[in-house]
């Protein structure tokens, strides 16, 4: 194994003496990660203003009752793209990016195992992304919902090419996504530094090594129904449709069998990203190590036994009900330690309230908020009541938004000044902040009562009735308030990337390798590494130097 | 107060009512998580931020005794949840034996047909059900998935093509409930309302033999020129009228349209001007529906509105 460590770029690869800017040909045939992850994240951006652009028009059409702004087509299509694109082109991306990024230099890796194949896969799903919406001019985009339910999905209710765009282009990300964890998992199982055992694993990189397995096992299901659904609608396979002995809820099963360990999917790396914030800016170490890798496993595996939580009102009998019932409620087990983990890491510490601090304590009431929401769904009586009503918009929102996207943010503040050798401007992030968590709870709270008043999801339109109008009038000004804080942070980063302050390696006084070199880091990550003793690696450094200074 | 019209906090049949208390129970119990959490923040923040004396804090790693409580307390909340569960589940919907169903409810794309077993009556959109007595109701779908959810009435309940699910009501007080199809089910799911009219079993009764009967013969000259249309331009082709040729159970049934509130699915009031507008353009008014448009004249499309008119 001696041989595998700090693997390529080597000095002797043909192209190491090729200056390190090319311009744009580097960033289209590059193979080094950081670049790599850089593209990932740069697609997440393209594709999230995208999908945000889809959220705008859809508050708009719902601001006012019995609106004409949209045909109940066009807003078809753009609520299904909106939840496709976010889950698939925004958030998969983004946390692939950072998983691509830092994961070598968490691990003191010059690359991961396969270069190549990682940019075969950034490309690979951001092909399978453009070709979904492609079906925007051949025709019509998909128009059954992200989830895609049978048989709405097959041919007799789906006469247009939408649905084939949602297969074949899920088909290809899906591809690219697999490739990429692959790849992480054999980076991290083979080229962590000498002396980094698994329990020295940075709890990011842990968190990235249980999110890859849970990828590579999740998106089998998903393949499978894809392609089934394929066959149904181009050879006249019978997969889905009950008239010819098919059944619409096989594609339910394979669909939530992928599509609840997708949830966790994006969760698993924001988990990580906070862990590692929470311990810098707190300067402790996390609160219970183990406690707190174990509970990732632990989400990870209950992940695949709960899938049957999203289709309570489907009417499988209440003694499959009892199973993912308790399945579900014990999955909120090992979320709820996590939260109380992290404030046990800052409890007795000296923290400081950096904008990335601000989006990791900011999280920690929103996921909770968004978690609590989510225990209703498995209390089967009240999933009964709220399920495919605003509330599940509301709660899925806290989640998505309130969990994962505010746990990317605060790796993105956390890791800018890495990234890019600039500090980022704190005072406009803070700006920012606040903004976006008032956009978000004015955008998102108020669909709970929504949800609780009767009102239905994925509706096009709704009567003035029960007071639907003036709530939903609230929630479209949130989306326009935090549509509007998006235009901030571009512009935010693109100002700290231009004239913000130099940042120096370690700006943070931070724990982990990526820190020990230079801001942006050189193509070549390491030239030496210390041998590993902790989690927290460049603590160890750093104190080993003052022992030293003091002539210890 | 906002949540006291139509609201799961409002429950107006017996199943309502058992999974309000349920969802009281949780709310007091998220409170209390949330509380907790938003309260060790608050305080975390004031009492350890950095001060410029500070050195590294503590470097505690962790500690077994809170851990154990971290675990400990939630598993004792969901093993609590999950004995209600099971308890609420088995209270309101209990399985199904022999029991014959009240009404069978079809969902449709975009509309709901009612059919009572044992009579003749078959309705749409606006479902006739007794209050103060358990009823069954047998959901079906025709097409792709609907959801039945009337929210005063507790749970909802998906309508599968090609298997069959049943749902427990009773209703407390007679009146008029609303709700609506809460499965994405194409185009027009917005505008599947449903409209539940719960009367004394008197009524019922009443309402269910009269329901029953074909309809009366017509006399006056425009309606009979209508009824001509109805038959010769299709119409029938899709719709039924007992007491007619036209037999067809495409669309909705119409031999009592005019006894009922309102039209296409509960999202308009049943007057002649929405019944003229809706025959004038069928796709302006409900855009994706199945009924095509017939370009009638001015004086056709009145007699057709005539004649609906007497079908009460």
């Amino acid at each position: 194994m001696e041989k595998f460590y700090i693997p390529e770029p080597d000095s002797n690869l043909p192209n190491a003496n090729i200056s390190n800017n090319q311009g744009l040909l580097q960033w289209i045939s590059s193979v080094d990660h950081k670049q790599i992850g850089i593209l990932y994240l740069l697609v997440g951006v393209l594709f999230l203003v995208l999908g945000g652009i889809a959220a705008l028009l859809i508050r708009i059409q719902l601001a006012v009752p019995e609106n004409n702004f949209l045909t109940p087509e066009m807003y078809n299509q753009l609520f299904t793209m909106h939840g496709t694109t976010m889950v698939f082109l925004v958030m998969t991306p983004i946390i692939l990016g950072f998983s691509v990024y830092f994961v070598p230099l968490m691990i003191g890796a010059n690359d991961l195992a396969f270069p190549r194949m990682n940019a075969f896969s950034m490309w690979l799903s951001l092909f399978g992304g453009v070709l979904l919406y492609f079906s925007f001019l051949a025709g019509g985009a998909p128009d059954a919902g992200w989830f895609n339910y049978a048989p709405l999905n097959e041919r007799t209710y789906a006469a247009g090419s939408g649905i084939d765009y949602y297969c074949i282009g899920l088909l290809l990300v899906g591809l690219g996504t697999v490739a990429t964890s692959i790849n992480l998992i054999v980076t991290i199982v083979y080229y962590r530094a000498k002396g980094m055992s698994m329990k020295k694993l940075p709890v990011f990189v842990w968190m990235v090594l249980v999110n890859s397995f849970l990828i590579v096992a999740a998106f089998p299901p998903l393949n499978a129904a894809l392609s089934m659904l394929l066959l149904d609608r181009q050879l006249q396979s019978h997969f889905f449709n009950s008239a010819s002995g098919g059944s619409p809820v096989v594609w339910q099963h394979l669909f939530w069998g992928f599509g609840h360990p997708e949830v966790y999917i994006l969760i698993l790396p924001s988990f990580g990203i906070l862990s590692e914030v929470f311990q810098v800016y707190s300067r402790k170490p996390i609160f219970g190590y183990n406690v707190i890798v174990g509970s990732g496993i632990a989400i990870a595996l209950l992940a695949f036994g709960v899938w049957a939580h999203h289709m309570f009102a489907v009417g499988l009998g209440n003694t499959v009900y009892g199973y993912f019932a308790a399945s579900s409620m014990l999955i909120g087990i090992p979320t709820g330690i996590k939260i109380f983990t992290w404030i046990g890491t800052m409890w007795g510490g000296s923290l400081r309230f950096t904008t990335a601090m601000l989006f990791a304590m900011a999280f920690l009431v929103e996921f909770t908020m968004g978690g609590l929401s989510g225990i209703a769904f498995a209390i089967v009586p009240i999933d009964w009541q709220l399920t495919d009503s605003y509330f599940v918009v509301a709660h899925l929102h806290y989640v998505f938004v309130g969990g994962s996207l505010f746990g990317i943010f605060s790796g993105l503040f956390y890791w800018f000044p890495k990234m890019t050798g600039r500090m980022i401007d704190e005072k406009l992030g803070k700006i920012f902040f606040w903004f976006f968590v008032i956009g978000f709870n004015l955008t998102f709270f108020i669909q709970h009562i929504l949800g609780i008043k009767g009102m239905p999801r994925r509706v096009y339109t709704y009567a003035d009735i029960h007071g639907y109008a003036w709530m939903n009038m609230l929630s479209t000004i949130g989306g326009f308030l935090m549509g509007a804080s998006f235009l901030m942070l571009f512009y935010l980063l693109f100002k700290s990337y231009k004239s913000g302050k130099i940042a120096g390696n370690d700006p943070w006084d931070a724990y982990t390798l990526e820190w020990t070199i230079a801001s942006p880091p050189p193509l070549k990550n390491f030239e030496t590494l210390p041998h590993i003793e902790s989690y927290r690696p460049f603590r160890d450094i750093k104190l080993a130097k003052k022992d030293n200074q003091n002539g210890k | 107060m906002i949540l006291t019209d139509i609201s799961i906090f409002n429950p107006q049949s017996a199943s309502g009512q058992t999974l309000y208390q349920l969802d009281i129970y949780f709310i007091i119990a998220a409170s209390f998580i949330m509380l907790l959490v938003v309260g060790l923040l608050i305080y975390v923040a004031l009492k350890f931020k950095a001060k410029p004396t500070d050195g590294e804090p503590s470097q505690i790693k962790g500690s077994k005794k809170v851990e154990v409580f971290m675990i400990g307390i939630p598993f004792l909340m969901v093993a609590f949840f999950f004995y209600l569960t099971v308890k609420t589940m088995k209270q309101v919907e209990p399985s199904v034996s022999n029991e014959r169903p009240t009404v069978v409810i079809t969902g449709k794309q975009w509309w709901w047909q009612a059919t009572y077993p044992g009579t003749k009556v078959v309705t749409a959109n606006e479902i006739h059900v007794p209050a103060n007595r358990k009823v069954l109701l047998k959901l079906v779908a025709a097409d792709v998935i609907h959801d039945w959810w009337v929210p005063s009435f507790g749970p909802k309940m998906d309508m599968l093509p090609g298997s069959v699910n049943y749902l427990w009501l009773n209703i407390a007080k007679p009146g008029v409930y609303e709700g609506a199809c809460s499965e994405f089910c194409g185009r027009q799911h917005a505008k599947m309302r449903i409209r539940v009219i719960a009367q004394t079993e008197k009524d019922y009764q009443k309402w269910l033999t009269k329901s029953a009967k074909d309809i009366n013969p017509i006399t006056d000259s425009l309606a009979l020129a209508g009824a001509a249309i109805f038959q010769k331009s299709s119409c029938a082709a899709c719709h039924q009228i007992r007491g007619t040729a036209a037999v067809a159970k495409v669309g909705p049934d119409l031999t009592h349209l005019a006894s009922r509130k309102t039209i296409l699915s509960g999202t308009k009031s049943n007057t002649k001007e929405n019944l003229y507008a809706f025959i004038s353009n069928p796709d302006a008014v409900k855009p994706g529906v199945n009924m095509p448009r017939f370009h009638f004249t001015k004086a056709q499309k009145e007699a057709v509105v005539a004649y609906l008119n007497t079908l009460k």
